[in-house]
C-alpha cells in the first residue's frame, strides 16, 4: 500500500486578496511616538559620526600651534574661532566628541553593567546577601557622583590603554554602579517570582545560568534606559574632571578640558574659548538625557497610555 | 637740602665704619628705623606649588624654598637692592684671602636656633659638611659647588675658616646661596635626614604648623637676631595650585601676592579687575625650562635621536607665540640672555638646535631619526603639573615633535612625583627646569656635569670632558678666557644633546599695593625670608 502526496489545493492569487500584516518597524514606531527623542538620537548620530571619522570631518589637526591666529574669533577659516596656542577650536570640538564617547559610554557601559548585575544578583539571592549588596550600595550612594569619582581619580595612580585614561573610566564608573543597582534591583524583584524562574530553579539550573539567561533578559529595558542616561552623566562627569585638572591631559581634544586651562584666562578676550565646549558639553548632555527618557517612556508599558 | 655738620660727621663715621668691616653690613646694629613702618598683622601669600620635603639643600624647586626661607638663615646673602653684591645675614663679617683659597667668616654672636640651641660655628660646618659630602640617604643638589672645599675650620665658636683646594671664582657668591640654610650640628648629627621633616632655623619665623594641601604657618621669632625684624607677627604660605585659584585669592585679597610669577594673561586680568590696588613688577629671570633625556633609556642613548629630536622646536617661533600666553620669552644657552656672560645671538644660531631656519633643522632631524632607525619613534613626556609655563611647553613640545613624525604622550604630575620620577630615573624625556638663584656660570652650568657630581642632572650623563672644562673654567679669573669657555662647554653640551633650555622665563610678581618691602628680583628664589615685609593696612 502506498501514500499518495496529498494534493493541495491551488489558491489563486487575486488582486482583493488581504494584504500580508506590517511587520513592526520599532524604529519607525519609537521617531513617531518620541519625536524629541529621535532628534536627540540625531544629535547622539552626529556625535557619534564625528567621533568616528574625526580625521576626515575636522578641518584642521586638533594639536596643531599656529601662533599666528592666536585666539582668532569665528570666521569663514575657523567656524568656532581658535585657542590660545591657534588652535582650531572647531576641529578640537570634533576630536573632543571622540574622547567625550569613549570615557561617555565605556564607563557608563561598565558602570550600568555591573550595577546590573548585582542588582539582580541582590534579588535574586535575596537574605543575607541582599542585604550586604544593598549596605554596600546604600554607602556608595551617599558620594555624589562626581566627588566619588574624585576621591577615585586622586586615589589611584594614572595609567592608561591605547591612549585611553583607564583610570578615569573606572572613576567615573564606579558612582553609577550602586544607581544602576538599585533600580535593577527592583525590576529584578517582581522577575524573581516569575514562574519561568521558578521553573528553571525546579530544572536544576546553575544560579548564573538563571541570572543571565532568564532574569537578565527581562531587565533589559531598566537597564537600557540608565545606561543612556548615566552616558549624559559620564560625559557631565569627564569634562567636570578634566576641568578640575584630573581628567584627560593637554594637548588631548576633550570638551572639559578646553574649559580650563588657558580659557580660564582669556574668556574676556575671546568668549569663544568657553562658548562652543560650553554649548557641545550642554547639547551632548541634553541629547543622552532626553534619549534616555525617550526610550523609557517607548520601553515601558505603563508609560503607553 | 642743608646737610650739617653733625650729620656730615656722622657720614663720614658710618662709611668709614662700613669700609673697615669689608663690604659688610652688620644687621644687629641695623634696627628697623625707616619711619612709617607698621608693625604686625599675618601676611597671607599664595605659593603654587607643594614642596616636596624641607631640605632646601637636597632641593631646587622655588616650593621648598618660598616654605622654608622664613625659617632660615644663611652665613651671606644677596643684597638685592645693589644685586648681585652679597650681604652678611649671619656672618657679621669676613675676609676672602687675595689667592681666593680661603675664606673666614665671623658670626654674629648670641644668635639662637628656634629651639633655644646657641648657633655656634660648630653648625655652620656640620651644615657645609653635610652638603658637600652628602652622608647616606641624604641627597645634597650642591655638592658639586662645594667640592672644591678642602677643609673648613673652627678656631672659635664664632669663627669659621673655609680653605679651599683650588680656586673657585664664584664662592663668595656662592656662600650668599639661599638653598644653603643653616642647620643645628646636633639635629643633622643625631639624623641627617632630620631636615627633611623638621624644621628648626634661626630665621626671622618660627615655624607653626605646615597642613598639607592647605598652608604652612610661621609666626614671629621673638628671639631673632636682627633687632626689630621682623614686622610681622607672622605669615601664612597658602597653597594655591590652580592659577584661577592663586588669581582669585589675590582678587579678593585673601593673600597679598604669588612671589613666583604669573602669565602676562594673568597680569591683565588683575590689573583690570583691580586697578591701582594691585601693584605689579617685571624682570628677566633666572629661570629656564630643559627639554631633558635620559640617556640610560633606549633610543635616548643614542645622540642622533636627542639631537634630531631638539632640531626639531622652532624656539625663535615659540617665544614668540609662548611669550603673549605665558611666563616663557627669551631664547638663549646655559647662561641667561643679555647677562654678561650670556652667548650672543649671532652665535647661538649656529649650535644644535638654534637654527632659525626651522626648515631645514626639521629635515636634518628627519634624516636623523631615520638614520637611527626611529623614523616612528613614540614616547612619554614626562612634565610638571603647574599650568605656567609647564603646560604651554609641553603642549608645544608635542607639537613640534609631531611635526617630524614623533609620536608624544603628554603626563603631568604634581610637584613631588614629578620630581621623584625623574630623580629615580624613571622618565623617557621631561621638561626639566634650572632654577638659578644668579647668572654666575659656576652655578649655571653645574647642571650638565656628571651625575656623580650633580644630582640634579636628571639626563643623569656622563661626560669628563664636560666635566674638565667646567673646573677649569671656575679657576679661570680672566673674564674673556672664561667666557671662552663658558662657550666651549656650551657647544659640547648642545651637540651631545643630554638637555637644552627649551626658552627662559619672565618673571612678573603681582602685589597688593599695601604689602611693603618685599624685594623684587631676577630669582624668584631670594628675597623669600620675608623680615623686612609688611602690612600698610
Amino acid at each position: 500500500m502506498t501514500i499518495a502526496d496529498p494534493i493541495l489545493p491551488v489558491v489563486p492569487v487575486t488582486e482583493s486578496a488581504p494584504a500580508p500584516s506590517r511587520q513592526p518597524n520599532r524604529f519607525m514606531d519609537f521617531c513617531r511616538q518620541q519625536p524629541l527623542g529621535a532628534v536627540s538620537f540625531v544629535i547622539i548620530f552626529m556625535m557619534m559620526f564625528a567621533g568616528f571619522f574625526s580625521p576626515l570631518v575636522a578641518p584642521y589637526d586638533p594639536l596643531a600651534i599656529d601662533f599666528a591666529s592666536l585666539l582668532a574669533p569665528p570666521s569663514a577659516d575657523h567656524w568656532c574661532g581658535t585657542d590660545a596656542y591657534g588652535r582650531d577650536i572647531c576641529s578640537r570640538l570634533i576630536y573632543g566628541s571622540r574622547t567625550a564617547l569613549v570615557i561617555g559610554f565605556t564607563s557608563s557601559f561598565v558602570g550600568s553593567s555591573v550595577g546590573a548585575i548585582l542588582g539582580i544578583a541582590s534579588a535574586y539571592f535575596g537574605g543575607k546577601i541582599d542585604d550586604w549588596i544593598q549596605r554596600f550600595v546604600d554607602i556608595l550612594l551617599a558620594f555624589p557622583l562626581i566627588v566619588l569619582a574624585l576621591v577615585v581619580v586622586a586615589a589611584f595612580r594614572k595609567f592608561s590603554v591605547g591612549g585611553v585614561d583607564v583610570n578615569l573610566i573606572v572613576a567615573i564608573a564606579i558612582p553609577i554602579i550602586p544607581r544602576v543597582a538599585r533600580v535593577v534591583r527592583a525590576a529584578a524583584l517582581s522577575v524573581r517570582v516569575a514562574p519561568y524562574v521558578d521553573a528553571a530553579r525546579a530544572a536544576g539550573y546553575s544560579h548564573t545560568r538563571i541570572i543571565f539567561r532568564h532574569m537578565a533578559p527581562n531587565v533589559v529595558a531598566p537597564y537600557l534606559i540608565m545606561l543612556t542616561a548615566f552616558i549624559a552623566q559620564a560625559i557631565l562627569a569627564e569634562a567636570s574632571l578634566s576641568f578640575l585638572g584630573l581628567g584627560v591631559t593637554e594637548p588631548t581634544a576633550a570638551w572639559g578640558l578646553m574649559l580650563s586651562g588657558n580659557a580660564a584666562d582669556f574668556y574676556r578676550q575671546a568668549p569663544w574659548m568657553i562658548l562652543f565646549p560650553g554649548i557641545a558639553i550642554s547639547l551632548a548632555v541634553f541629547a543622552f538625557n532626553l534619549f534616555g527618557d525617550s526610550l523609557r517612556d517607548f520601553l515601558d508599558p505603563r508609560f503607553k497610555v | 637740602m642743608k646737610i650739617s655738620r653733625r650729620t656730615a660727621l656722622q657720614g663720614t663715621a658710618g662709611a668709614l665704619a662700613l669700609g673697615m668691616s669689608g663690604f659688610n653690613f652688620d644687621f644687629t646694629k641695623a634696627n628697623a628705623q625707616a619711619p612709617n613702618i607698621k608693625r604686625g598683622g599675618t601676611l597671607n601669600f599664595a605659593i603654587s606649588a607643594e614642596a616636596p620635603h624641607y631640605d632646601p639643600p637636597a632641593s631646587d624647586t622655588y616650593a621648598t624654598l618660598h616654605l622654608a626661607a622664613p625659617f632660615y638663615s644663611t652665613l651671606l646673602r644677596f643684597d638685592l637692592a645693589k644685586f648681585p653684591a652679597v650681604q652678611g645675614d649671619l656672618a657679621a663679617s669676613w675676609t676672602v684671602a687675595p689667592d681666593l683659597m680661603t675664606y673666614t667668616f665671623k658670626l654674629t654672636p648670641n644668635v639662637k636656633f628656634h629651639d633655644g640651641q646657641a648657633l655656634t660655628s660648630a653648625d655652620v660646618k656640620a651644615t657645609y659638611d653635610r652638603m658637600r659630602n652628602p652622608p647616606t640617604g641624604v641627597v645634597s643638589t650642591r655638592k658639586a659647588t662645594f667640592a672644591d672645599i678642602d677643609t673648613i675650620e673652627t678656631p672659635d665658636p664664632l669663627t669659621v675658616v673655609f680653605k679651599m683646594k683650588a680656586v673657585n671664582a664664584s664662592m663668595l657668591e656662592h656662600f650668599a646661596s639661599p638653598w644653603n640654610v643653616i642647620y643645628a650640628a646636633k639635629d643633622i648629627t643625631e639624623n641627617p635626614a632630620a631636615p627633611r621633616t623638621k624644621i628648626n632655623g634661626t630665621g626671622p619665623f618660627t615655624f607653626v604648623e605646615h597642613v598639607k594641601g592647605s598652608h604652612v604657618a610661621g609666626k614671629k621669632n621673638e628671639a631673632y637676631f636682627k633687632k626689630g625684624f621682623p614686622y610681622l607677627d607672622g605669615f601664612k604660605g597658602i597653597f594655591t595650585l590652580q592659577a584661577a585659584a592663586m588669581l582669585n585669592a589675590v582678587q579678593g585679597g585673601q593673600v597679598l601676592g604669588e612671589f613666583r610669577g604669573i602669565s602676562p594673561a594673568e597680569r591683565d586680568r588683575l590689573v583690570q579687575t583691580m586697578g591701582d590696588k594691585i601693584r605689579i613688577q617685571e624682570s628677566s629671570w633666572t629661570l629656564n625650562l630643559l627639554v631633558c633625556f635620559n640617556v640610560d633609556k633606549k633610543p635616548f642613548d643614542d645622540v642622533r635621536v636627542r639631537r634630531a629630536l631638539l632640531m626639531a622646536i622652532d624656539r625663535w617661533g615659540g617665544s614668540v607665540g609662548l611669550s603673549k600666553i605665558s611666563t616663557l620669552r627669551s631664547v638663549g644657552g646655559v647662561i641667561r640672555p643679555g647677562s654678561p656672560f650670556a652667548t650672543p645671538e649671532a652665535e647661538l644660531v649656529k649650535l644644535p638646535g638654534f637654527s632659525k631656519d626651522i626648515k631645514k633643522s626639521r629635515e636634518e632631524a628627519k634624516k636623523l631619526l631615520k638614520e637611527a632607525g626611529h623614523e616612528n619613534l613614540k614616547f612619554t613626556l614626562w612634565n610638571r603639573n603647574l599650568a605656567m609655563p609647564y603646560t604651554p611647553a609641553g603642549i608645544f613640545l608635542v607639537d613640534q615633535w609631531r611635526q617630524i613624525g614623533v609620536e608624544v604622550e603628554h603626563k603631568q604630575s604634581d610637584t613631588g612625583p614629578y620630581l621623584a620620577t625623574m630623580n629615580a630615573g624613571n622618565h623617557d624625556v621631561a621638561i626639566d627646569f634650572s632654577n638659578l638663584f644668579m647668572d654666575d656660570s659656576s652655578l649655571g652650568l653645574a647642571k650638565y656635569l656628571s651625575i656623580g657630581r650633580a644630582p640634579e642632572n636628571r639626563s643623569r650623563s656622563k661626560d669628563e670632558e664636560l666635566d674638565k672644562i667646567y673646573d677649569a673654567h671656575l679657576r679661570e679669573r680672566d673674564p674673556e678666557k672664561r667666557k671662552a669657555m663658558i662657550r666651549a662647554f656650551e657647544k659640547r653640551v648642545f651637540e651631545q644633546a643630554y638637555q637644552q633650555p627649551l626658552l627662559w622665563w619672565h618673571r612678573i610678581v603681582p602685589t597688593h599695593k599695601t604689602l611693603m618691602g618685599w624685594p623684587m628680583s631676577p630669582s624668584h628664589n631670594l628675597g623669600q625670608q620675608l623680615e623686612a615685609v609688611w602690612i600698610n593696612a
